[in-house]
């Protein structure tokens, strides 16, 4: 967090006070204190494993199933002990200021949740074979409460300390509304953890919670699986660069901007990450095309033209098997295609060309414009923006030519720095680029 | 009649045996099947005791047999099926009614289930897996035969933790049976050693055998608080620790397709033959299963195997053929280093990138070519070929016997070709190839010129 401001300090301040007050106010007769001890060893025992385990889409926050069983089986002033416990978490990351933050956050969502469970219509206590369905209702509306509140605290120091930057802040907006069905989720395992504790107890908590803990070691096994993946997909479209380091980087840069047209229109994530992997692999085909034909200077033959023409399809030979969207095979074998039906391999025009493909276009050519070639020095964004544009309708699609446009506006392009030729390898560059728009490739025999 | 690639093609990881089965694997199918319905005849006999409850705990069990689950080295399980299975054998009250059920009645259910449950795979040309049903079966007739007996004389019920004791017990005697069947039947289709495939199994099948147990004493208790209804409900967890280890199934099947794709690089820019990485990983991996290696060094080995031609990938020109055994050690050595080199920038492949960098030191040890800066070594490492450990790890000693032997026989089906270039191997060995390794990849060779002659 750094040094945070008085602001944040106030409203720190006053979530504490609020908790205090609310556990100092409540009866604190009537509480089975070894049943809160269980409960808070449990929330304590879950809230101490790290969470940040993927850095997508997999949320782990099964803290929540310990709070909600405290405020089935002790109501809302245990519930509120329990959350306090967070201030010991046995997790290294978070500073003294942030520990008493979330103790009293927990604590204050917590009790509010069991006010709700409540004024739902719920009853404190174990809970018996009687008290299904009904018990239902009021439960969900305790979760309900416990999770919106807790998000609207923590969105709130989030807004607090992350004032300046406001892109990443709606960034955040966004992924916020996406979190919380996993917890409701944890939510209703707390349900479960009550329903139980009739029968085994404590025990209850340790079976339910079992089953979680391994899904957890699933999800980081499956996260360590997903960066070796990536990495891999990294060394294939590196050992494609090897053969040019005039190129080095192209894939990455590629894809990126693949990312960035395919965010601003609109695509789905699924989609979004699909066009990614398509954005760096897109020109793996190229190991297929002869190293003389990429380095021949001058005019080609047919045949020379007809190897670089078949580049897409190796490609798709390549990673045929790779389990992606079809999509993103189809974009890697069309990314040559023009709107004008005058493009490889298949002479697709407009809108038969798969729209993975003509996003790839776009980003390919706009990343070799603004790069240094072995003939010609990179141009400047702007001169490859009027470039794509003159192109636009006829070897482009306009609308991603204008997505990316406006992402570039926003966003900036990273270009690459002038590469120097490694010493002693004088042969590895190509004398032409088959994805450059402006130099086109030149065969012999037609004009 | 001679060692095609048909053949080899089933020695690999991914190997097809389990579809035909070994004499083992048949015994266990029948037993079982014998057991399902001499308990299905005895129940039908002795009539169903609560219906209501065996036609649920059927379905779910159909339900679990529907939605397995694939784990590492080409396994299967059920784990909402094995978790409701051994529920059912473990229920003690149903609401506040007692259950009665016998033991047979839990099997006959089991099987019943199972069997509805397996429909759906074959009607879309999936294999039915009858050995893991087979060995699930009886991992759940061995906790029937011991709780409902003691379920029925009520002493048991009186403490709940004396129940739970019992139970866990019972559960981890139950997954015990499946792992030990599961290790006996991979020992015997994929002749591996029985204590190398115990251990692969308990490491696949250890934390998702404790989550089912876990799942089973739930349900067992959720069905005593609440009554049927919970069953269903209390299967949640598990549901998110199927939807996990699929996922992670998910990512590994494309990591591994990711690697081939790499292999395949090097065939589409004409540096290899097509077929030579494949053929070389398969061979490799039985090599290394013949001489005992556990699971994951065989993963490590089969993905080293895979990339092990990546380095010529940096060539200027391709080696005729492709076929590194015939260029000079230095060159080989070069190749070896680059292909470490590429393979090291995936961060995760640190240990195949060592076995890829040592498959060209000749198993003797320190190699005979000049020593002096080698591109690609990593920072810290030694790069003066006298200073090496002496000898190179396993797998990079399969990969470089293997790796000879393809390139000298190709995809040729000649089996006289194969014996000489074997002898050729033999003729190296103690200085080049490692005696034990040209030794299985010989027995290996032999046995599938048997099978398929």
């Amino acid at each position: 967090m750094g040094r945070l401001s008085r602001a944040t300090w106030l409203y720190i301040g006053t979530v504490v006070a609020a908790a205090a007050f609310v556990i100092a106010r409540s009866p604190h007769q009537g509480i089975p204190w070894s049943r809160l001890a269980v409960l808070a060893v449990l929330f304590l025992a879950c809230e101490s494993v790290p969470t940040a385990i993927t850095p997508r889409r997999v949320a782990w926050s099964p803290g929540y199933a310990a709070t909600l069983a405290s405020v089935v089986l002790l109501g809302p002033f245990g519930a509120a002990l329990t959350g306090v416990v967070s201030v010991f978490s046995l997790r290294r990351g978070p500073t003294p200021a942030q520990r008493i933050f979330n103790g009293a956050m927990y604590a204050l969502t917590a009790y509010g949740a069991g006010r709700v469970f409540l004024a739902l219509g719920g009853t404190v206590g174990v809970p018996t074979g009687a008290s299904f369905p009904k018990i239902i209702g009021p439960f969900a509306g305790a979760a309900a409460a416990h999770i919106v509140a807790n998000y609207g605290l923590v969105a709130g120091v989030l807004w607090l300390t992350s004032g300046t930057d406001r892109s990443q802040a709606r960034g955040r907006g966004v992924v916020d509304l996406r979190l919380p069905l996993p917890d409701f989720g944890f939510a209703v395992f707390g349900l479960l953890i009550a329903a139980l504790w009739s029968v085994v107890g404590p025990f209850a908590a340790i079976l339910v919670l079992i089953p979680l803990y391994v899904a957890r070691w699933a999800i980081a096994q499956f996260a360590n699986q997903q960066r070796a993946y990536e990495a891999t997909l990294r060394v294939l479209c590196q050992a494609v660069e090897t053969k040019d380091f005039y190129t080095r980087g192209h894939s990455e840069r590629v894809s990126r901007g693949s990312v960035m047209i395919a965010r601003a229109i609109g695509m789905r994530p699924e989609r979004v990450e699909a066009i990614r992997f398509a954005g760096m692999l897109h020109d793996v085909g190229k190991l297929g095309v002869p190293t003389k034909v990429l380095q021949k200077t001058g005019n080609l033959t047919e045949e020379e033209y007809a190897a670089i023409q078949l580049h897409p399809l190796c490609g798709l030979e390549v990673i045929r098997e790779i389990g992606f969207l079809d999509e993103a095979l189809a974009g890697i074998m069309h990314h040559h295609e023009r709107i004008d039906g005058r493009g490889y391999p298949m002479g697709l025009a407009g809108d038969e060309i798969p729209e993975f493909a003509r996003v790839l276009a776009v980003a390919d050519a706009f990343d070799c414009m603004t790069s240094t070639r072995s003939y010609r020095g990179a141009r400047s964004l702007g001169e490859a923006i009027t470039e794509l544009r003159r192109c636009a309708g006829s070897q482009f699609d306009p609308v991603f030519v204008g997505a990316l446009i406006a992402a570039v506006e926003r966003e900036g392009w990273q270009t690459p720095d002038v590469p120097v030729p490694p010493p002693g390898e004088p042969a590895t560059a190509a004398a032409h680029d088959h994805d450059d728009p402006v130099v086109p490739l030149r065969v012999m025999g037609r004009r | 009649m001679s060692v095609s690639r048909d053949r080899l093609a089933t020695t690999g990881l991914q190997t097809r045996s389990h579809r035909a089965g070994g004499h083992g694997q048949r015994l266990l199918v029948a037993a079982s099947g014998l057991l399902a319905v001499g308990c299905i005849a005895q129940s039908v006999a002795t009539g169903v005791v609560a219906a209501r409850s065996a036609i649920a705990f059927a379905a779910l069990i159909a339900l679990g047999e529907l939605l397995r689950l694939n784990l590492p080295g080409d396994r299967e399980a059920a784990p909402i099926g094995t978790a409701c299975a051994l529920a059912y054998a473990l229920l003690i009250r149903v609401g506040s009614s007692p259950a009665r059920h016998s033991a047979f009645q839990v099997v006959a259910v089991t099987a019943v289930g199972m069997a509805l449950g397996v429909l759906p795979h074959l009607a879309v040309g999936r294999p039915a897996r009858t050995a893991g049903m087979a060995s699930r079966l009886l991992a759940v007739a061995c906790t029937a035969f011991v709780f409902r007996p003691l379920a029925g004389t009520g002493n048991i019920v009186r403490h709940w933790w004396a129940a739970l004791a019992v139970m866990t017990v019972l559960v981890t005697v139950a997954w015990l049976v499946d792992v030990v069947i599961a290790a006996c039947t991979r020992a015997d289709t994929l002749r591996g050693r029985l204590w190398v495939t115990f251990t692969d199994e308990l490491r696949v099948q250890g934390l998702l055998g404790v989550a089912v147990g876990a799942s089973a004493l739930l349900i067992a208790f959720a069905a005593e608080a609440m009554g049927l209804v919970a069953v269903a409900v209390f299967l949640a967890p598990l549901l998110v620790t199927q939807v996990a280890f699929r996922r992670y199934a998910g990512i590994r099947a494309t990591y591994l397709q990711t690697v081939r794709a790499l292999a395949r690089v090097t065939e589409i820019g004409g540096y290899v033959e097509t077929g030579h990485a494949d053929r070389v990983s398969r061979l490799a991996v039985a090599v290394g299963r013949e001489l005992g290696m556990a699971e994951p060094e065989l993963l490590e080995l089969q993905y080293a195997a895979l990339v092990h031609d990546i380095g010529q990938l940096s060539l200027q020109d391709p080696i005729p053929g492709g076929a590194t055994v015939l260029v000079s050690p230095e060159d080989q050595r070069r190749i070896a280093e680059l292909g470490a080199e590429v393979i090291q920038q995936a961060t995760m492949l640190d240990s195949v990138a060592e076995i890829v960098r040592r498959q060209s030191d000749p198993c003797g040890g320190t190699s005979r070519c000049p020593s002096g800066p080698l591109p690609g070594t990593a920072p810290g490492e030694d790069t003066d070929a006298g200073e090496r450990p002496a000898r190179p790890p396993l797998s990079s000693r399969i990969i470089r016997a293997v790796n000879a032997f393809d390139d000298l026989v190709g995809s040729s089906a000649d089996p006289a070709r194969a014996a000489a270039v074997l002898d050729r191997l033999r003729l190296d060995t103690s200085a080049e190839y490692d005696p034990a390794v040209v030794a299985a990849l010989g027995r290996i060779i032999t046995r599938l010129s048997v099978v398929s002659g």
